[in-house]
């Protein structure tokens, strides 16, 4: 039988334990071990970003992650992204600007998104383009959610 | 084994001792920093059980060191990280820029220049750039540190002259001398995302009088690993690095490629861009190292 | 009718309803689903292209420690089994690269995959038939030895499953007439709808024989049916449960999990879980057809097309049931033409069956068309848009495939183009322009809605539909306005095959149109009860009362001293006055409406590396009318986008084994954010006479004109044409070094 790998790691500030295997990654750690299905998984290669999440601040596809790398370290989904007063501004503004159709990628495009303007609260459009570059989107054709990200950036700008 | 395994040393000698261990008893390891391609390789082609040794909590992996005369930078960096250091950025702008081009933000975050190299693809985004710079490998085994030129550490498509009881701790790269300057462009079809069709690294240095005294020229994606062009560099050397010596350049580039025809370029599609890219950089080179 | 009555809902753009589930990761989409005591399976898939199957032995991996069960094809039913079952799991013969063969059912997926490796499949390899030349040769390989074009047996059997024509005046009197003829061939690859979300299903049995499916599926009655049709089961006894679902795009129309799911279920007892990888989706779903098409166009110096001629063979696939009959019926669609022949062929080849892709076949044959149609402005050097607006279609025409056009949008779009600034602006030097036409006609089918009103005057829509890119958005907007109540009351909500009354599939443009109708109608019969209602709380005749405004009012001139019934009025007291209040419509919608486009883009070329980039597009399109203009821009930039990758990128890459080499993102390359410009839309609404809102469906036409457009533009910087797709780089530089 497989020796499975005890991880302790902390997701969207709730410290969290599970057991996995040596080879299982920390997209399949966070859907099938802890429940956390808003993470989603379009190819397993790295290639799409619907699983896009955040490890200790820096943003990663979980699917080229292992479970076992998230010892002891900080992780955050797109489930961690609203918090008590509502939701992000990113998350508004996708809402307000009809920047998802079917929804699969969005969870990634949010994570993603925040992260930009958590770094660069002033990016432009072709800035916004490069950085959600891993992040496949089928529907939209980009154009309203880099609007999207655009009148967030505005909005975070006004709002501080 | 029968199943994959994992373990995260913290120490030089730990992981030698890890790697000498399974190789006493036959066991298979996979060096892991990264995994952007180690993780894949294990989905798709390759996902025969081993062990998997993360080099990422060494202090030596983790290193980045700007010394008077040496870089040295530790194998397991993220380029998304190397990418937020300035001083680096201003030294080898195009090192870091071929690091940057590999994959997306999410990849960025996660891959590193040693696991470019250990990869040893063909198509490794670093490697040209490295090769350019003059990159030594810092590898650690047994008996002690061994240093391997980059373009001698690659002996094929995914292999290099490491064993299985070797790991990859970092690469040194001579400080770029004044008027020095580097840089690395690829082919690729979309803006971002892809592997390169090709790719050129190329580092000029100049004299007061703006004449290129040394350069070190190197292509990627068309040979079965990435190349140093000798005769690109001495097209360059003595001359201003114009557009005529620039040219000469590119077509000793078509010239040493040996490229294969799959489902990302032709062989006479690669031969001819390569140049073209050989050219385009060696012009962004001369610029960097002039201004 | 709709043009009398002020909107006030519809137009405007609303929060969709299931947005907050969707950007905070509550949304649960096909492979989110699990239920207690579930086993996971896995497809073991055929490593040739063509091959016969002699033995299938699972035994040795029904012995591995956590198998719970293992088929292959002779474990479905065999009599009357169809091309979907064959193609769900292959009998006798492996027709495609990938083709499923087995599944094994297990205590994990690693186990799964495991035990794959355990069965063994004794194959003898046959020659594949990998492209259209090939199929149609003198003695071709035969892909299956029964199939005769058209049925006709009198024939020999043949790679041609089917062969179709139309035809009107004399053509060859029309060329004759003709001042110019522009004549070519051209290739359009495979390409997938690429979805980001791969198929996935859980489906378990009881003993009872009763099943339930949860899947991501575009149609849930369809999945329903065909999951029946396989297992040779009742309709009545196979329940499904859509989920959100992540892109489609046509190729979630059919089904490839579900019966083996619940098979394996069945032999285990136990629900099981299948999720394909991105690599099965490219192997083994979808695509496209790969299409060769000839075109012959006449015209005079004056632009009048005199004559026309359509040759086009698509790719079927390894089963007959390439979308030929839309090709040729679009192909020509934009032009009023007296003299025309065309002539469509559906060709068998050894690659994975072709599902629907938006507007399925009408990008390929309109792109040979628009090409076509640009060399000859170029030929008599006349404006593109001037020459179709010489030759457009327009409110009485007869379309190449038989109806008259009643209001269609074409004029009013090429207009709206010519004096779009993004036309008005003429290039810069380097920049090359393409313009091009895209049409679809659009479907209407059978759709069933309830609207159900809560006790405080909420209002719950019950309709059968997936939300692919915000039909909820839409129905709640429709309803809002039917109903004279506020947007904010209303919910939409997608029900399961046992929850709702029958839908046909969210495809082909119909939701909006059909469902939405259904919805409209159903309103009204809440609105005709809110009226019964009020007249007997008010004592009057129903003839006296009036709905305005979501509220029921005494008819002007009806003498009664009562306050207005809002909605919530009513519901609140509905138990005294018949109890809950229930609309419900069904229907089979006719009239759908064809849907018009122009676009046009500008590109730059790098004429060293032969790269292609987009500076800018702009596409306009009739809607009918825009419920939710956000989500019909949607529509317009998504499908500009799939267009564009599909001119400049996209392509399945096989070797001459027949074994796609890119079947993955990394090198099936579908545009990513940095490749594309914004895209430019401009709604033009004509509204469609047999909708009352005048929707028109306007989901297909965005990804048809854009290939040509590309094409047309790399045309117009090049000085000559590549009439193949995509305009790839190495492609694009073979082209510039073959003709310097």
């Amino acid at each position: 039988m497989m020796s499975k790998i005890h991880v302790s790691t902390t997701v969207n500030g709730q410290p969290e334990e599970a057991l996995c295997e040596a080879q299982q990654s920390l997209l399949d750690l966070l859907r099938d071990e802890l429940g956390l299905t808003g993470t989603k998984e379009g190819c397993g290669t790295g290639d799409c970003g619907a699983c896009t999440v955040l490890l200790d601040g820096r943003l990663v596809c979980s699917c080229l992650v292992l479970g076992a790398e998230a010892q002891g370290k900080e992780v955050t989904t797109i489930e961690g992204i609203a918090d008590a007063d509502g939701l992000h501004v990113v998350q508004q503004k996708f809402l307000e600007h009809a920047a998802l159709q079917c929804g699969i990628c969005t969870p990634g495009f949010i994570v993603a998104a925040k992260a930009l303007l958590d770094k660069n609260p002033d990016p432009d459009e072709t800035t916004i383009r490069y950085w959600l570059a891993g992040n496949l989107c089928r529907c939209t054709g980009y154009d309203k959610i880099v609007r999207a990200v655009q009148d967030a950036a505005q909005e975070l700008a006004h709002s501080s | 084994m029968s199943t994959y395994a994992y373990v995260a040393p913290t120490s030089i000698d730990e992981v030698l001792s890890v790697l000498a261990n399974a190789a006493g008893n036959g066991e298979r390891t996979q060096l892991l920093a990264g995994g952007t391609d180690v993780i894949v390789q294990m989905r798709s082609f390759d996902n025969e059980p081993r062990l998997l040794v993360d080099v990422k909590h060494l202090a030596e992996t983790n290193e980045v060191n700007i010394g008077d005369e040496e870089i040295f930078i530790g194998a397991a960096i993220p380029s998304g990280v190397l990418n937020e250091s300035d001083e680096l950025k201003s030294l080898l702008p195009g090192l870091l820029e071929s690091a940057d081009l590999i994959g997306s933000t999410q990849i960025q975050g996660r891959a590193s220049i040693g696991g470019n190299l250990c990869n040893s693809s063909p198509a490794g985004d670093t490697i040209p750039a490295l090769i350019a710079n003059s990159a030594v490998c810092v590898i650690a085994t047994r008996s002690g540190n061994r240093e391997v030129p980059v373009e001698d550490f690659l002996t094929g498509v995914g292999t290099n002259c490491m064993s299985a009881e070797e790991f990859l701790v970092g690469m040194k790269i001579r400080r770029p001398p004044p008027r020095t300057g580097d840089a690395y462009l690829r082919f690729i079809p979309r803006t971002e995302m892809d592997i390169a069709v090709a790719g050129a690294g190329v580092s000029v240095t100049f004299d007061g009088d703006g004449v290129c005294t040394r350069a070190r020229v190197s292509i990627g994606a068309v040979a079965p690993t990435a190349l140093l062009v000798p005769e690109a560099a001495q097209a360059l050397v003595g001359t201003k690095v114009d557009d005529g010596d620039l040219r000469a350049a590119e077509a000793a580039c078509s010239e040493a490629a040996s490229p294969i025809t799959d489902k990302r370029g032709t062989v006479e599609y690669r031969r001819h861009v390569v140049g073209v890219l050989c050219r385009r950089a060696g012009a962004i080179a001369k610029e960097r190292a002039l201004s | 009718m709709a043009e009398a009555v002020e909107l006030k809902a519809i137009g405007t753009r609303p929060v969709r309803p299931d947005g907050v589930d969707k950007v905070t990761g509550r949304a649960n989409f096909g492979a989110d689903m699990a239920l207690p005591g579930m086993v996971h399976a896995k497809i073991l898939r055929s490593p040739h292209a063509h091959a016969r199957i002699k033995t299938v032995d699972v035994s040795k991996a029904l012995q591995l420690d956590g198998v719970h069960a293992a088929i292959s094809g002779k474990d479905l039913p065999q009599e009357g089994a169809n091309d979907l079952s064959v193609n769900i799991l292959a009998r006798d013969k492996a027709l495609y690269h990938g083709h499923a063969v087995a599944a094994v059912a297990a205590r994990t997926p690693d186990i799964a995959e495991r035990a794959l490796e355990l069965i063994h499949v004794e194959y003898e390899p046959l020659s594949p038939v990998l492209s259209i030349d090939d199929a149609i040769a003198d003695g071709a390989t035969l892909v299956n030895e029964n199939m005769y074009t058209n049925g006709d047996r009198s024939l020999a059997p043949s790679n041609v499953a089917a062969k179709q024509s139309f035809e009107r005046g004399d053509v060859e009197k029309g060329f004759a007439e003709a001042d110019v003829i522009v004549e070519n061939a051209y290739r359009v690859p495979t390409a997938h709808q690429g979805y980001i979300e791969p198929h996935a299903c859980v489906a378990t049995i009881n003993e009872g024989g009763r099943a339930t499916v949860w899947c991501s599926t575009q149609g849930q009655f369809d999945v329903r049916s065909m999951t029946a049709g396989v297992l040779n089961k009742k309709v009545s006894d196979i329940k499904v449960i859509p989920s959100e679902i992540g892109g489609g795009f046509g190729g979630k129309t059919t089904i490839y999990l579900e019966p083996i799911a619940v098979k394996l279920s069945e032999i285990s007892g136990r629900p099981v879980k299948m999720v394909m990888n991105r690599e099965e989706v490219f192997r083994a779903t979808g695509p496209t057809s790969a299409t060769l098409c000839r075109i012959r166009v006449g015209a005079k110096n004056d632009g009048t097309i005199t004559a026309a001629t359509a040759w086009l063979a698509y790719e079927a696939g390894a089963f007959a049931g390439a979308p030929v009959g839309p090709g040729c019926m679009s192909v020509l669609a934009p032009y009023n033409l007296e003299n025309f022949r065309i002539e469509g062929l559906d060709v068998l080849v050894n690659k994975p069956k072709v599902a629907a892709y938006r507007a399925p076949g009408a990008p390929q044959s309109m792109h040979a068309m628009e090409c076509t149609v640009d060399e000859v402005a170029r030929k008599i050097g006349m404006d593109p848009i001037d020459l179709r607006l010489k030759n457009a279609a327009d409110e009485g025409t007869v379309a190449p495939y038989g109806p008259r056009f009643p209001a269609i949008g074409l004029v009013e779009c090429l207009k709206a183009a010519k004096k779009h600034p993004n036309y008005v602006n003429k290039p810069d030097d380097g920049v090359g322009r393409g313009v091009a036409v895209g049409f679809w006609f659009n479907i209407g089918m059978q759709s069933s809605a309830e609207v159900r009103i809560a006790e405080n005057g909420g209002v719950t829509i019950m309709e059968g539909n997936p939300d692919i890119g915000g039909s909820r958005a839409s129905m709640c907007l429709m309803a809002a306005e039917t109903l004279g109540v506020p947007y904010e009351t209303i919910n939409a909500h997608v029900g399961d095959t046992e929850a709702t009354g029958f839908c046909n599939v969210t495809g082909g443009s119909r939701t909006t149109f059909a469902t939405g109708l259904a919805v409209v109608q159903a309103c009204e019969d809440i609105i005709a009860q809110c009226k019964e209602r009020a007249a007997l709380t008010w004592d009057l005749d129903v003839e006296q009362v009036d709905w305005q405004d979501g509220r029921a009012v005494p008819k002007p001139g009806v003498n009664a001293d009562v306050q207005p019934l809002s909605l919530a009025d009513i519901a609140r007291s509905a138990g005294r006055t018949g109890g809950p209040l229930l609309g419900r419509a069904s229907l089979n919608a006719q009239g759908p409406g064809a849907s018009f486009s122009v676009n046009w883009t500008d590109v730059v070329l790098d004429r060293d590396t032969g790269k292609v980039d987009v500076l800018a597009f702009t596409a306009v399109q009739d809607a009918g009318r825009a419920i939710h203009p956000a989500y019909v821009e949607g529509q317009m930039q998504g499908g500009a986008v799939q267009g564009l990758g599909w001119a400049l990128n996209e392509e399945y890459i096989y070797d001459q084994q027949g074994v796609m080499e890119n079947a993955g993102f990394l090198d099936y390359r579908v545009p990513v954010a940095s490749d594309m410009p914004m895209i430019e839309c401009q709604i033009v609404e004509v509204p469609n006479p047999s909708h009352p809102y005048g929707v028109r469906g306007v989901g297909e036409t965005p990804i048809v004109a854009p290939l040509a457009a590309t094409s047309n533009a790399v045309r117009d910087l090049l000085g000559f044409r590549i009439n193949d797709l995509p305009l790839s780089p190495p492609r694009v530089l073979e082209a510039i070094e073959e003709n310097a």
